[in-house]
This record gives C-alpha cells, structure tokens and sequence, in this order.
C-alpha cells in the first residue's frame, strides 16, 4: 500500500516521523538564524547577501521552508479535525490554509533564486 | 462546620437546559468524610440527586465525577482535599449526560471493546494447566492491569472529547498495551494492525491529563508511547 505525503488519507506513523523530523529542522534553523544575529553586530545586506548566497544555506533554507510546509499541513490537519467538524467547511480551510503554506515556500524559492 | 456544594442537575426529561444547585452539608468539626458520603448524605435531603456508586472503595470505578475541576472518584476523594473551598461536583466530562452525575459511557466502552481486551494465544496446544510466566515476564503488566475502567482518563483527554469515534482514548490503550506486553498473547500483529491509524494511538499528543487524574496511579501516557513506538519499529 503506498501511503505518503501527498496522500488525502493521512498515516498516523509517518505523520508521528514528519511532524517531530521537520521540527528538528526548523528548530535547527531558528537556532542557526539567532546565532546568526547575535554574532553579527551589524547585518549589512552584503553580509545577508552572502549569508543566503552558498548553496549549503540555501539548502538549509529550501529545507526549513519545506518542513514548514509540511508541519503546517500535518499540525493544522489534527487541529482541524479536533475542532471544524463539518468535512466541506475544512475541506475549504484546509485548502486555504494549505496554500498559505505553499505560498510560503514559493516565496522563498524565488528570493533564495533571486539571490 | 458547614460544608457548601454546588452540583450539577439535569433531567433531561424534566430540564431543558442544564443548571447548578447549591447544597449545605453539616460536618462535625474536625470529622473528614469522602465525596461520595457527602453525595450520599445530600441524597437523603434530595432524593432526586443521581449518581452512580457500588463498592465505595476506589474498586469498582462506578463513581468518576468531576470534582472542583478534576476528575477522580468520589468515593475515595476526602472533602479535606478541597479545604474550605466550596465543593463544585460535575459529571464526567466530554461524555453525554444520562442524568445528574450519571453519564452515558457507551463511546468508552465501544472504544475499549476494538482493542479486544483477552488474551489471544494461538497456540494449538494450550498448557493442561495454565501459561507460565517468568517473575520478569509478569513484571511487564505492572502498572497495566490494574485499571478499572473509570473512565476518569478518558474523559479528562481533550483529544478523546473531540474524537470520541476514532480515539481509543488512554483508558483503551493501556488495555492495549497489558496485551501486547503479555508474553502470552500471541496477538502482537493482528492488534498493531487495528490500531495503526491517524487517530486510534496517534491522536494522543500526550498532555498528560490522563495520568494526573488516573485513581490508581497510572501512567496511560507512558503505555502509549510504548505502543507508538511498537507501531514505528513495525513500519521502519
């Protein structure tokens, strides 16, 4: 049976894997970025420029993008299926709330290509 | 000293809505009682106060009610507990209301019934006399087989009020998981099946409400995350 993320019917285990393997990412992406801050007394857009320009980093970045995306879709699925009973009306939130999600991470695709 | 209480009503052949209604009790001065006797003593004032009881020493699991916001059993709840606070008594939460403190607990037991609670041994030779354990092996159903099905978990977990029809809620598993500790049962597959699903183990996001209101002690959330664990060591 192939079950994945592009599935309507969700996988307990492998929600269980993605939910906490994406916060890892992000949480590791957070933690990079505070770092970056804290150390850099003056963030220039030279500095940001060439932060954003090696391909490690905008690996990293694509990768907490996609896990945001993906931590959205999981994490608003349970909460939406907790609380929106009626299956049109969170068909329709999900629908939107998934695209926000998506929208995020073209955004991000465009900037880190921009760069 | 005069004790206050506050419990909840409902006849829903009689009310149409719901309501709270205050009751006195007279305690003498230094004497501790349990929840239940309380219950018990405002019922001979007001006999159309419901609520279920049978062995009135935290066995049975007949008297789980909602007592100042927590649930637990009133028949082993001291009214010392609350101080001199006034006693807000409740029905379980999240179930339907029957009447009174009495709630409908057909979705619990539904729930507890799809784990098939007995043992499944396929064994075609069953021993003549019984299935022996080492001390280990029995070890492994400490802090599993003692619940008693109150339901005061259950009905403490946001996740089983929201989903009632597909979690099995903590009561349930931990059921699940005394069987697929048991090194009798030879079930382990067949059961992980039934429960490898988005909602029946997964919804548990594990806040821990189960194990704070738990009677007797209990730990749901740590059997649960046993079973999780089962479940990915299965699909990994």
């Amino acid at each position: 049976m192939l079950t994945n993320q592009a599935s309507f019917k969700r996988d307990g285990v492998q929600d269980f894997v993605t939910v906490r393997a994406t916060a890892i990412i992000m949480t590791a992406f957070t933690f990079y970025m505070l770092w970056f801050f804290l150390s850099t007394p003056t963030v220039t857009y030279e500095i940001w420029h060439d932060l954003f320009s090696s391909l490690a980093m905008k690996v990293f970045t694509f990768a907490a993008l996609l896990s945001i995306m993906m931590h959205i879709r999981i994490g608003f699925w349970q909460v939406l299926t907790d609380y929106v009973k009626a299956p049109g009306i969170r068909a329709v939130v999900q629908f939107f709330i998934n695209l926000v999600a998506f929208s995020y991470v073209a955004v991000g695709l465009f900037v880190l290509w921009g760069l | 000293m005069q004790l206050s209480f506050s419990v909840y009503r409902y006849n829903p052949d009689v009310d149409n809505a719901p309501r709270m209604q205050d009751y006195t009790l007279e305690v003498e001065e230094g004497q501790d009682m349990m929840v239940l006797d309380a219950l018990i003593a405002l019922k001979e004032k007001d006999p159309t106060l419901s609520f279920r009881r049978s062995c009135r020493e935290g066995v049975c699991g007949s008297d789980g009610m909602n007592m100042n916001g927590k649930n637990g059993l009133a028949c082993i709840t001291p009214l010392s507990t609350f101080g001199n606070k006034k006693i807000i008594v409740r029905p379980l939460p999240g179930m339907p209301v029957v009447r009174d403190l009495v709630v409908d607990l057909t979705q619990f037991y539904t729930q507890y019934e799809k784990i098939k609670p007995f043992l499944i041994n396929d064994n075609n030779q069953p021993p003549a006399r019984e299935f022996l354990q080492s001390p280990e092996e029995r070890e492994k159903l400490d802090g599993l087989y003692e619940c008693i099905l109150c339901a005061c978990c259950s009905s403490s977990c946001p996740s089983f009020w929201w989903n009632p029809d597909k979690f099995i809620g903590p009561a349930g598993l931990l059921h699940a998981y005394r069987f697929l500790a048991d090194t009798r049962d030879t079930a382990t597959e067949e059961r992980l099946s039934d429960l490898d699903d988005a909602f029946s183990v997964f919804r548990c996001h594990g806040i821990m409400n189960c194990v704070s209101v738990c009677p007797k002690g209990l730990n749901p959330t740590k059997a649960i995350g046993h079973i999780k664990s089962l479940l990915l060591q299965r699909a990994v």
